[in-house]
């Protein structure tokens, strides 16, 4: 198959372009439209959001989770707030600053016309959730009341104390409940996709196990959903949540989908720093806390004194020094790749030397207690639990944790990837954020996809489409069908000596020190020369015990393990062809004289957009064929970013 | 590093007979969380060629509601307020027996191990637990007013994460408290309103359906809730729902009254 990537941008004016296309979309008829069944993979807020929005429209829709139920999805654990430009408080905030701010947050590497409209749908998210029931944070005169984050300085980001994340949820999985009782949607829960029928380039269905019977099974549609989140597990230790993963994107890139700059990964910097060997994941603390809360480290190395004995002056509050501006609220990849600095040269606290302080002392000194605890009471709780110290107090300890992923499959303007039928929405797709995402914008873009953009535009694709289904006794189907019970049996088959958890830590290690917070080309080269060695070992070691056809946790998370030993070998790959530094890929080797990230534009001002390609066996591709998207910037000209 | 004798319930499936296992687990530091604990034992398990103990978790930061273990007797532990992924091992004295089982109740039947599934929640909210507004219907979000003292009462309420610690612990294995957070967070937000009475009789019924006991005001949900969700939502349930009973034409109101008082 040739491979085309066109982007099927709009025409017009950039404020125009989502006007024009919603006018010139095609319809199905409303009696036709119960003739279409849809299929969607994942129930976070994507794909809960997408699913209830097609079926309320007439789709017949299919929805999968491997959680026992939608309202677990990752998604849940969100939770600082939602963007929006609402200008509710008059402070400058609009559609085109909301844009700007995407833009520039994402160092310059995503597409315009993708965030001007995200810009322009946010506003009405708040609308529709707040119409759900979600109850957001309000002001004393019953307003919804807004906050700021990293990145911006205009207050445009709605929250629900911390739990921003499960009460939108909670609203979209509601949404989708209504469709299930009117039975236009059918649920399957602890039900895993394991792959992608693609048939002369079009998605005909997904090949499923159930995690309880262990049974696989086939499932046809006009078109295929995937809104299955990000992959930050491929560093073993990352703030999602155990189960997330990269198998349903990595398969279908795998059946010819393009996957597009996975290397764009994000670092978040206010996490509880990990205590031991044992740790299975680390837990963020939101990114608000920097509205109040600043970060600072000894000024002098092997200062143990206790903090509060540390006087004003003797501490380094390294981000308001180095970013006036800005100060604590820079956006994450800075305030990262600075505490990383800092601790690099031994300033470091806490029994490990990776942590610095994120100090509440002053906030609760001018604004009080009371008010300090309104706003972050939960997030107290949560790290006293888990570090038995009480943040008001003591200052936290926060180091930075591998959080999300802004790349994902290649999807053009209509949300759809270069398989024809094959949406992807929310994490799982490359396209808003650039080489850096802004606080509070997942929530927000997941969203977008779901109840607004991805309905419509799937909508359209139907009206090309026969009523009639590709039946699952296709040898397309056939074939799909009995890789998945191949790889499954080849699995359970090795008998060695190792968990899969085993092989994810070391994998996750490897990532981490050649692929994290800074890479250059020679941890990239050593990291692209050990994985496919521990894969190696993989298929000779891995222990599952128990059988296929029963619930088997182990195996679920074997199967995990693999695509993610694959998939990290095209993250190296890319993070190594892209040689220079932008949002959170920072190489080494690209930084201006002040240490800051150096771009370069005039050779990497594009999308690299990965092609699989198969190797010997069948668990070592061969290095991937890379396709560029060149990215036009009509609206924003690139800058070097600056918080300064 | 502590070591440590669990109790564990033992049961490959459904319909088998399940029964209580002894493992000895060593090294536990008191920074890892009772899941970890689990880890441990697990990885043990796999290395001794036996099959490892299953038990559901997500997120592992106490807001999913997979986790959800009887730990001693208690639902989650009996640190107050916690779920059972939120719990660290310094609070258990090293060199004590720790005896821990599945969730159990007529709703919840056992899948494997510590597993249950507690579908039954998700229908009870699909009878009616929401507002049924479209996509795209919506007015301006600032249209219509909250009082901030209704908006975070309703935050509270909605806070609930679905582990079902409050079927778990009561006698009744009733779900009321499950079924009043949700009713009262809408209830109490002008959104909810049209629809308020019909759902709590859809959502009652429903959870009658799936086996759910019925509340005798013992109120232990309420201690065992690891988000602290009062259980005064369940007298705003009870009046919504007498009052819906006493309106609706289609409802057998005196089965589902008597029941309330009981
Ligand atoms: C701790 C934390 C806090 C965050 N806070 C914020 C915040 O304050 N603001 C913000 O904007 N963003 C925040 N984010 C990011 C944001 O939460 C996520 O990017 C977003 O929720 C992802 O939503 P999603 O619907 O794309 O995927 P997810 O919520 O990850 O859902 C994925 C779904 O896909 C299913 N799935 C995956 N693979 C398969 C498969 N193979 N078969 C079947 N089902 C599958 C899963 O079961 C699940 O239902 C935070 C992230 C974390 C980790
Ligand atoms: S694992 Fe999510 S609440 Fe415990």
């Amino acid at each position: 198959m040739p491979i085309s990537l066109d982007s099927r941008i709009p025409d017009g004016d950039l404020a125009d372009k989502w006007s024009n296309q919603q006018a010139n979309f095609k319809l199905v008829s409303p009696n036709n439209k119960t003739k279409y069944k849809v299929i969607v993979i994942g129930s976070g807020l994507a794909g809960a959001s997408a699913a209830a929005t097609l079926a309320e429209q007439g789709y017949q829709v299919d929805c999968f989770s491997f959680n026992d139920s939608p309202r677990r999805a990752h998604s849940v654990a969100a939770q600082g707030g939602i963007n929006a430009a609402k200008n509710y408080r008059n402070d400058g905030d609009s559609t085109y600053r909301l844009f700007y701010d995407t833009i520039k947050g994402g160092d310059f590497r995503s597409r315009e016309a993708n965030v001007y409209r995200l810009a322009e749908v946010s506003g009405q998210i708040i609308d529709h959730c707040v119409a759900q029931g979600i109850p957001f944070a309000r002001d004393y005169a019953g307003y919804l009341d807004s906050r700021s984050f990293g990145g911006v300085q205009v207050s445009r980001t709605f929250y629900a104390k911390g739990q921003t994340g499960q009460q939108l949820l909670l609203g979209a999985y509601g949404a989708l409940n209504r469709q299930i009782h009117l039975g236009k949607v059918r649920m399957f829960v602890r039900s895993e996709m394991l792959d992608v029928v693609v048939d002369k380039g079009v998605a005909q269905g997904i090949i499923v196990r159930n995690l309880v019977s262990g049974e696989v099974s086939r499932f046809n549609a006009h078109a295929v959903i995937i809104a299955s989140g990000g992959y930050s597990n491929m560093f073993y230790l990352s703030t999602n949540a155990l189960s997330s993963n990269v198998t349903a994107t990595y398969r279908a890139y795998k059946q010819g989908a393009l996957f597009a700059n996975p290397a764009f990964t994000q670092i978040h910097p206010t996490c509880i720093p990990a205590s031991g060997e044992h740790q299975s994941k680390l837990t963020l603390m939101s990114e608000s806390l920097r509205n109040d809360g600043r970060i600072w480290v000894p000024a002098k190395q092997g200062d143990h004194r206790l903090p509060a004995d540390i006087p004003h002056n003797e501490r380094d509050y390294f981000l308001e020094r180095r970013y006036p501006a800005f100060g604590n609220l820079v956006p994450r990849d800075i305030a990262s790749r600075a505490v990383k600095q800092v601790c690099d040269k031994g300033l470091g606290v806490g029994p490990t030397g990776h942590g610095v302080y994120l100090d509440l002392a002053d906030a609760i000194d001018s604004s009080g207690r009371d008010i300090i605890e309104e706003r972050y009471g939960n997030l107290f709780e949560m790290y006293q639990r888990i570090t038995s110290e009480n943040p008001e107090k003591t200052p936290m300890r926060i180091y930075p944790a591998a959080h999300y992923t802004m790349g994902g499959l290649w999807v053009d303007y209509h949300l759809m990837s270069n398989i024809k039928g094959l949406f992807v929405i929310g994490e799982a797709n490359f396209s808003d954020h650039g080489a850096n995402r802004l606080g509070a914008s997942a929530l927000m873009q997941g969203l977008a996809d779901g109840y607004f953009i991805v309905p419509s535009c799937v909508s359209h694709y139907l009206t090309e489409q026969k009523p009639q289904l590709v039946d699952t006794t296709s040898d397309s189907f056939n074939e799909i069908d009995q890789s998945v019970e191949n790889r499954v049996a080849d699995l359970l088959s090795i008998k060695g000596q190792h968990s899969a958890d085993y092989f994810h830590r070391k994998l996750g290690q490897l990532m981490w020190d050649n692929c994290g917070m800074a890479r250059s080309e020679k941890g990239l080269r050593k990291a692209l020369d050990e994985i496919p060695k521990l894969s190696e070992q993989f298929w000779q070691q891995l222990k599952i015990t128990g059988c296929g056809k029963e619930l088997n946790f182990q195996l679920e998370k074997a199967g995990r393990v693999a695509d993610f030993l694959e998939f990290s070998q095209l993250v190296c790959q890319d993070a190594l062809h892209r040689s220079e530094s932008c949002g959170g890929h920072f190489r080494q080797e690209s930084q201006n004289a002040e240490g800051e990230a150096l771009r370069n534009d005039d050779d990497f001002s594009y999308v690299a957009a990965w092609q699989f390609k198969s190797g010997k066996s069948n668990h070592q591709p061969e290095p991937a064929t890379l396709h560029k998207e060149p990215l036009r910037h009509e609206a924003v000209a690139p800058d070097q970013r600056s918080y300064k | 590093m502590a070591n440590y004798r669990v109790n564990i319930w033992r049961q490959d499936q459904t319909e088998k007979q399940g029964r209580f296992e002894q493992y000895r687990v060593e090294d536990i530091s008191e920074d890892m969380s009772f899941l970890e604990m689990l880890d441990v034992l697990n990885e043990k398990l796999i290395s001794d060629d036996l099959v490892p103990v299953a038990f559901d978790h997500d997120c592992r930061e106490g807001i999913c509601g997979a986790c959800g273990l009887v730990i001693n007797g208690i639902p989650h532990g009996k640190e107050c307020g916690t779920t059972t992924c939120q719990l660290y091992m310094r609070h258990f004295t090293a060199d004590t027996e720790i005896t821990i089982e599945p969730f159990r109740a007529q709703a919840f039947p056992l899948i494997k191990d510590l597993m249950v599934d507690r579908s039954s929640l998700d229908r009870v909210l699909q009878s009616g637990g929401y507002v049924s507004v479209h996509t795209g219907a919506a007015a301006d979000a600032n249209n219509v007013l909250i009082a901030k003292h209704k908006a975070d009462d309703a935050f509270t309420a909605a806070t609930c994460i679905g582990c079902g610690a409050c079927v778990a612990v009561c006698r009744n294995a009733s779900g009321m408290l499950f079924v009043a957070a949700k009713t009262s967070q809408l209830a109490l937000l002008p959104q909810g309103q049209p629809e308020r009475l019909e759902r709590s009789l859809s959502m009652v019924k429903q959870m009658q359906d799936e086996g759910f006991g019925n509340c005798s005001n013992h109120y232990e949900c309420e201690a065992a809730c690891p988000k602290n969700i009062p259980a005064s939502y369940i007298a705003q349930l009870n009046r919504d729902f007498l009052n819906a009973s006493m309106t609706s034409k289609e409802y057998e109101s005196q089965t589902h009254c008597k029941s309330l008082e009981e």
